[in-house]
């Protein structure tokens, strides 16, 4: 490390703020989940989003017994919200591991600090997500064949089908994260362990943590298993929205058929993934007293990193009015001007407004580094981002090639509930998670401290 | 003549078969055998050397009946109090045990369909489950219904005809179980008979063909004829005789008729008046002329809403008498279509007026030329070379304009429009090949005036012919009516017989027929009805009629031609024809019609093998020589100058016209018509108030406001649809909705326009005043309107289309608007579709198609197509195979007069691609390419994600979102195609090519070449699809094109074919021919 790159890495605001030890990160963390008793605001909060996700359940449940015609999709439009949220939460469940993959690869430390909450929340956006294709499906009672499962008919799924890829992308993506995660936790769960008093807990996490004894045999394992994880984990990050982006590229609705869609799809989903990181560790940062570990620096650089995937995104945006006109389509034209004057039009201004103009404030040096204007922007992209899947869905199958095939779509108050019951699902589980595990990696934090540096 | 008639195997030596089975004697049979609904069915159907036989079987079970009632009075004491209907099951059970043979059968059905069981049901069951409940859903009451009319014993089997249909006792052999059988019959609408065949798969009538033999028909049916199937199996039709509330037996009402009639007797019948829709029935007119002998003061009324009276007092007008006008459109080079709707479901002889019109739209032949003038846009003003939107009222004032251009004294002339300038002297100069047709709701003088136009055009007996009525009594109906009403208020009337119709209903408000019921100056009143209808309500006695499909009767076609009714299955709800009950006021309670019919032709046939005779007319589907002879008339002095000519172009005028799906009322309750989108503005469920677009900005009105109309004082609220193409000043509203009492299905939908129409003015009538209520109303449209022209200013050449004189200067312009993608221009490996025998293709030819929306019905017939109701058509989840896309257009793009653009139809089918974009993105295989070209559905693999139908450039797929089809009513299981899968919940479906009708003749074929030792392949033309067969225009053509002969490769050949969106590189198999008009040059636009 030359003296120049030291010194500006100095200069920068700590990762982590100083008079830590690894007594006191231990213990700071550790006692939000072992000693720190729930407040009413967690039990407030919790009860809400509990209460959403029943809501969800129970919209779902009719779902069921009625049939998908409780939604607003129709003819022309078959795909409405459900599909809609599905691309929504996946790509939130991007940035988890992009933070803890790739900035590990690329040896970012700051992740430390943010990368066990925002791989939790990948898993659980991915859990949104995965909800959506299976209820989406006329016969959600036959959704498994969608899988290549051994049957006695020999009929395999249908292996051209962007749907098909689908499955196998989401599912690797669900199981990769999910280990990635839970190793990570591993040698956390053995300070819980150790430091947890009711047998019951003591008995849990130390199931939980496999027999870690944190041997020097131990670590490296780990070190190595974790490395290779990150390393499987990371085209994962770039091929998971890289496939649903499929699911409309390959079709051949105007609107949807264009070779933009993959990288610009990833782009929106770290976009949107960071949104929600900072939309979450705000919060929780504030509530529970952890601004020493989730410092300016860290808010910076999500905010930093939001800003450059919203400018890919906004080039995507770019490039597709561009090829509308260059491409001499009358069908790509027209997809543009419809969603500047068609009947959705306020939608895509106030994408554009959500996506591309709102987030270049975030130039602005000041308000990158507050805490209150993040979250503001935060939630701004993640309801920009949501209206762009909105835009691609509806509004391109709302006016394709036969102008007497036409449509409408309006939600219908079930899918609203199924909407806002996944963000309740969603919640429910961080607070779980925040009450059961360490948000913050324990080991990893302690790793930045002064006192892990080995001295030669 | 006899012998299994299987329309689909016309070109293969049919006519040979029938001569053979003519030459054949008919097998004895007796009625011992099995269960089997099939075998029963030979059994209850005699030919005339069975008839002793046949008495002799019937006698012992006669007895057994007098048992079994005796047993009933035991356990089903219904005028002793609430039956117990446990153990009428166990009686039934009990019945079932004891007895073996069809005996058990005819003891079940005569068991269920007694009176003391129907009563014993109804009682049991709560009101709900015998009359209707308008807020109860449609769903969730076939489910009761579902209930009572298992335990009717109705689902296991069906109820067969006792008397002969001739095809299918001469050979029982041939019955195949799982093969249709045809037969010939008809049914009426306003008293003209289309000629029908139908097919039944083992006693069930699934499907109507049009009979190909017949000259009103040609193979081509109407919507009214493809849907009476689903009005046949209509749960909601009246089950049983009802007077005052209460179900009766048919025997309590032949009890109670016989004291009334026998007073009337002495009176010579001066208190008798029947009331009837317009009959062509030589038999029922012939019993009605007997009755009137029997009973000389009784007085017979006709009236329906939708009649001629306008045609007949214009012929009377113009000839002195009333005769019936025919065309020949084959042989007309210029038409003029005066507000006349001739090319729809409802104008008289439509299906064969099509077909010659549309024969004539080749352009590659001598092509004709329409001009229409008209109010209310049409399919025949879309159609049209050049139409002229023009209010109603001030039509007569252009007729007698173009009258005067071609030398008619008419001593008047009036402002010339150059349109009129153009087409008389087109007129003029096609002598006797040129005709002018009027609509029968234009006055008596337009008609009168038409007659003179086309005498002095040399047209008479050329391309228009004159003969008898077709109606039986040709009076005014409109004066009847208020005869009719007259005399009740006057009390001379004790017993009012309403032999079908729903005058209550329907009567000119100002007639208040309602009100002369309830005035009870009519004592007793009694109504045969199909529905327990607003007229019922008001009558004491209600009987209910067997529907056309169930019963024996005759009936006359547009040109005269008689066509013998056969029943396809005996009355389901043991219903009596209009011929039974007049028979029983004429005092034969017990004769069927049946016997009615057959002894009335037997009396008619002067030649000496009547049974050869019967059996060919049965079998033809209509009687030798029964079509009138044109008639030599001539125009008479008409005082043309003496008549008055209005003409106001500022008046508001109102249009009331017939319904283009649910005519006057009649088809109110029949779903399939109710969802099928009227031509024009695509409506389903629904009337609405037509206003043009220059109107509709003056009263600052739109689509879907709630507005007043006032005409005189009578008040009507209705939704506004701006419609382009109407004229200004001028509204329209359709009838038939608005209904307190049709069914489950019709009540309550729409408004109901009768109020305003009153017998002064039963058609169009100024002086109406139009208020917004402010409020507004959900319309189901599943359209709306379609301009080929994208708002971004782009043109999609979607329907192409030309003038005659630029295809011929360039014969593929229709090829040219796009660029066509190179073949093998995709990431799969193309099939070799041409190493197959079969490679099925269709084209469809938008010239001849006139948007008649006869294929969706057929369609809708042969694949069982759910009927998904309103609130799904709202939201665009309507579930048609095939579609009619109408697209509009300005015909000249610098004026863009919205009140007369032009309008085009394209029916879409699945294109079957052969690179079809939906079989790619299926994640399951559920829809897959078979090796003939086929894009096949694989429902029971379908998990239904969707995908293929966004997908879908054509948007073709139809997906079931609810459990859309009706799985419980057990008519419904009786109707439905047993060929074709009934689609469940969640599952994606689509057109298929009538692949089961594919398969079939693959199979067939296959065993003819095992037979024959080698190779035979399906003849061309001999497998029709559903929507190509009932098709009148001829203009969806379906076949193999791996053979260069066949006629649909010869049309895809033609420079006019081009693909739908083929710069997609979807290949479609499905093309079009472009359309090309033949305007007059002389006319600029």
């Amino acid at each position: 490390m030359n003296e120049q790159y030291k010194s500006t890495i100095e200069e920068r605001a700590p990762v982590i703020e100083p008079g830590h030890t690894f007594g006191t990160v231990t213990e700071k963390i550790s006692a939000i989940v072992l000693t720190r008793p729930a407040s009413n605001g967690w039990f407030a909060g919790f009860g809400i989003a509990f209460l959403l996700t029943m809501m969800m359940l129970y919209a779902i449940g009719y779902l069921f017994l009625k049939g998908i015609g409780i939604w607003g999709s129709t003819i022309p439009i078959g795909w409405g919200f459900a599909i809609v949220n599905f691309v929504w939460w996946i790509g939130i469940g991007h940035a988890g591991t992009l933070i803890s993959a790739i900035l590990l690869l690329l040896r970012q430390s700051w992740r430390n600090s943010i990368n066990r909450f925002a791989e939790a929340m990948t898993l659980f956006a991915v859990a949104c997500a995965g909800i959506y294709p299976a209820i989406h499906v006329g016969r959600p009672w036959l959704a498994y064949w969608l899988f290549p499962y051994p049957n006695t008919m020999r009929v395999w799924p249908q292996f051209r089908s962007p749907l098909m890829w689908d499955v196998f992308a989401v599912s690797t993506y669900a199981t990769t994260s999910a280990l990635f995660w839970f190793i990570g936790l591993i040698p956390d769960l053995g300070t819980l362990r150790d430091r947890a008093t009711h047998p019951a807990a003591r008995l849990i996490y130390g199931a939980l943590a496999m027999g870690w004894r944190g041997s020097a045999r131990h670590w490296a394992r780990y070190e190595t298993a974790y490395l290779l994880l990150a390393g499987l984990a990371t085209p994962l990050v770039l091929s998971v929205h890289t496939v649903v982006s499929f699911d409309f590229a390959i079709g051949i609705v105007p609107g949807w058929h264009t070779t933009i869609f993959p990288p610009y799809f990833v782009a929106g989903a770290i976009y949107s993934g960071f949104a929600m990181v900072l939309m979450l560790a705000i919060p929780i940062r504030k509530i529970y007293g952890l601004e020493d570990f989730i410092t300016e620096r860290h808010l910076q650089n999500s905010a930093k990193v939001m800003l450059a995937t919203g400018l890919i995104v906004a080039y995507g945006y770019g490039i597709e009015a561009f090829m509308g006109w260059y491409s001499g389509d009358r069908y790509d034209a027209f997809t543009i001007w419809n969603r500047l004057h068609g009947p959705y039009a306020v939608a895509y201004y106030c994408l554009l407004a959500c996506n591309i103009f709102v987030p270049q404030v975030l130039w602005i040096r000041k308000l990158r580094t507050s805490p209150v204007a993040l979250f503001c922007i935060s939630f701004v992209v993640l309801v920009g981002m949501w209206l762009e899947r909105f835009i691609i869905v509806v509004v391109s199958l709302s006016r394709d090639f036969l102008t007497s095939s036409w449509g409408m779509y309006y939600p219908t108050r079930w899918d609203w509930m199924t909407y806002i019951g996944t963000i309740g699902m969603f919640l429910a589980l961080m607070f779980l998670f925040l009450r059961l595990l360490p948000s913050i990696s324990i080991f990893e934090m302690r790793t930045l401290l002064p006192e892990a540096e080995v001295k030669e | 003549m006899a012998g299994p008639r299987r329309s689909r195997e016309f070109s293969r030596g049919l006519r040979q078969r029938r001569e053979n089975a003519l030459q054949r004697p008919a097998p004895l049979r007796g009625l011992q055998g099995s269960f089997d609904c099939a075998r029963l069915r030979f059994a209850n159907s005699r030919s005339a050397q069975d008839d002793n036989l046949f008495e002799c079987d019937l006698e012992p079970m006669k007895m057994e009946e007098q048992d079994d009632r005796a047993r009933r009075e035991e356990v089903c004491p219904s005028k002793r109090g609430k039956p117990d209907l446990d153990s009428v099951r166990a009686q039934i059970e009990a019945v079932a045990d004891q007895k073996a043979g069809p005996e058990y059968w005819r003891s079940l059905e005569e068991l269920a369909g007694s009176e003391d069981f129907q009563e014993a049901l109804h009682r049991e069951f709560p009101k709900g489950a015998s009359e209707w409940v308008d807020s109860v859903s449609r769903r969730g009451f076939m489910k009761v219904m579902g209930a009572s009319m298992a335990l009717a014993g109705m689902t296991g089997c069906v109820k067969l005809p006792k008397e002969e249909i001739v095809p299918y006792v001469r050979q029982p052999e041939e019955v195949i179980p799982g093969r249709p059988m045809f037969y010939a019959t008809a049914m009426t609408l306003g008293g003209y008979a289309s000629p029908l065949l139908v097919e039944s798969h083992l006693g069930r009538p699934t499907k109507v063909e049009g009979n190909e033999q017949h000259p009103a028909s040609l193979g081509g049916t109407d919507i009214f004829a493809q849907a009476s199937i689903l009005g046949m199996y209509d749960p909601d039709r009246s089950q049983s005789v009802v007077s005052m509330g209460d179900q009766r037996s048919w025997q309590a009402f032949v009890d109670a008729i016989r004291g009334p009639l026998s007073a009337q007797k002495a009176l010579q019948g001066a208190g008798i008046r029947i009331l009837t829709p317009t009959i062509s029935s030589p038999t029922l007119a012939d019993q009605l002329r007997n009755f009137l002998k029997v009973y000389p003061q009784a007085k017979w009324h006709v009236y329906e809403p939708v009649n001629r009276d306008n045609v007949l007092e214009g012929a009377k007008l113009a000839f002195g008498q009333p005769v019936e006008t025919r065309y020949d459109f084959e042989k007309a080079d210029v038409i003029v279509s005066l507000d006349a709707d001739f090319l729809y479901a409802g104008f008289p002889g439509n299906v064969r007026y099509i077909r010659d019109f549309a024969k004539r739209r080749n352009p590659d032949g001598n092509m004709n030329r329409l001009y229409a003038i008209e109010s209310t846009p049409t399919t025949t003003g879309a159609k049209a070379d050049h139409r002229l939107s023009w209010k109603s009222s001030d039509l007569e004032w252009f007729t007698r304009n173009l009258a005067s251009e071609l030398g008619v004294d008419v001593g008047w002339t009036g402002e010339r429009h150059n349109l009129l300038v153009a087409a008389a002297q087109d007129l003029r100069s096609r002598v006797g090949s040129s005709l002018v047709v009027v609509g029968d709701h234009q006055r008596p003088a337009v008609h009168a005036l038409a007659h003179s136009i086309n005498e002095k055009l040399g047209n008479v007996g050329k391309t228009v012919f004159y003969s008898d009525p077709i109606d039986a009594n040709p009076i005014n109906q409109g004066e009847s009516v208020k005869d009719l009403v007259a005399d009740i208020g006057a009390g001379k009337v004790d017993l009012l017989v309403i032999l079908g119709g729903n005058p209550v209903y329907d009567a000119p408000a100002d007639l208040d027929f309602a009100n002369a019921l309830k005035s009870n100056k009519a004592p007793l009143r009694v109504h045969l009805g199909l529905y327990q209808d607003e007229t019922a309500e008001l009558c004491q006695w209600h009987i209910n009629q067997a529907h056309e499909l169930e019963t024996w009767g005759d009936a006359r076609a547009y040109d005269g031609t008689v066509s013998i009714i056969q029943p396809l299955i005996a009355p389901l709800y043991n219903g009596k024809s209009a011929l039974e009950f007049i028979a029983l006021l004429s005092g034969q309670s017990d004769a069927t019609s049946y016997d009615l019919v057959r002894s009335y032709w037997q009396k008619q046939h002067a030649g000496p093998d009547f049974e050869a005779f019967w059996r060919k007319s049965l079998h033809d589907g209509w009687i030798e020589g029964t079509a009138y002879a044109p008639k030599t008339v001539a125009v008479g002095p008409v005082k043309f100058r003496e008549l008055s000519v209005p003409y106001d172009p500022n008046a508001v005028e109102l249009n009331i016209r017939r319904d283009p799906s649910i005519y006057d009322r009649q088809f109110a309750n029949n779903g399939w018509l109710q969802e099928l989108p009227k031509p024009m503005t695509k409506l389903t469920w629904d009337n609405a108030v037509l206003i043009g677009p220059k109107m509709a900005e003056r009263l600052q009105v739109k689509t879907l406001d709630l507005v007043e109309l006032d005409l005189n004082g009578k008040k009507v609220t209705g939704p506004v649809w701006v419609q382009v193409g109407h004229p200004d000043n001028s509204v329209t509203v359709f009838l038939g909705y608005g209904r307190k009492r049709a069914g489950r299905v019709g009540t309550a939908q729409g408004f109901d326009a009768y109020p305003l129409r009153t017998s002064a003015a039963p058609w169009f009538a100024t002086g109406l005043q139009i208020r917004k209520t402010g409020e507004k109303y959900v319309l189901a449209s599943t359209q709306g309107y379609q301009w080929m022209d994208t708002p971004d200013g782009d043109h999609r050449p979607l329907v192409r289309e030309g003038a005659l004189e630029e295809y011929r200067k360039d014969p593929n312009f229709a090829q040219e608007e796009d660029e066509q993608p190179a073949p093998g221009l995709t990431l799969y490996k193309p099939y070799p579709y041409n190493e197959e025998a079969y490679a099925w293709g269709m084209a469809i030819d938008l010239n001849s198609c006139v948007g008649c929306n006869n294929c969706m019905i057929a369609c809708q017939a042969e694949n069982n197509i759910a009927v998904v109701g309103k609130e799904q058509c709202t939201i665009g989840r309507h579930m048609h195979w095939i579609r009619i896309d109408t697209y509009y257009q300005y015909p000249d793009q610098e004026a863009r007069d919205r009140d007369n653009p032009k309008a085009f139809f394209q029916p879409v089918p699945c294109q079957q691609c052969e690179n079809a974009p939906c079989e790619v993105v299926c994640p399951v295989g559920a829809t897959n390419h078979s090796s003939e070209g086929l894009n096949d559905m694989v429902y029971n693999r379908c998990v239904g994600t969707r995908y293929c139908s966004n997908n879908c450039p054509y948007k073709v797929r139809r997906f079931n979102f609810f459990l859309f089809q009706d799985w419980e009513t057990p008519q419904y299981k009786l109707m439905r195609n047993p060929d074709v899968s009934v689609r469940s919940r969640g599952v994606m479906e689509k057109c298929t090519y009538c692949v089961q009708r594919i398969n079939e003749h693959k199979i067939d074929a296959e065993t003819a070449s095992v037979r024959e030792g080698k190779e035979i392949k399906i003849k061309d033309g001999e497998l029709q699809t559903a929507c190509q067969q009932s098709c009148p225009a001829g203009a969806i053509i379906f076949g193999n094109i791996n053979d260069p002969n066949s006629r649909v490769s010869k049309l895809k050949a033609q420079s006019r074919n081009y693909s739908l969106l083929g710069e997609l590189n979807t290949r479609p198999r499905t093309t079009y021919l472009a359309e090309v008009g033949n305007p007059n040059p002389e006319l600029k636009s």
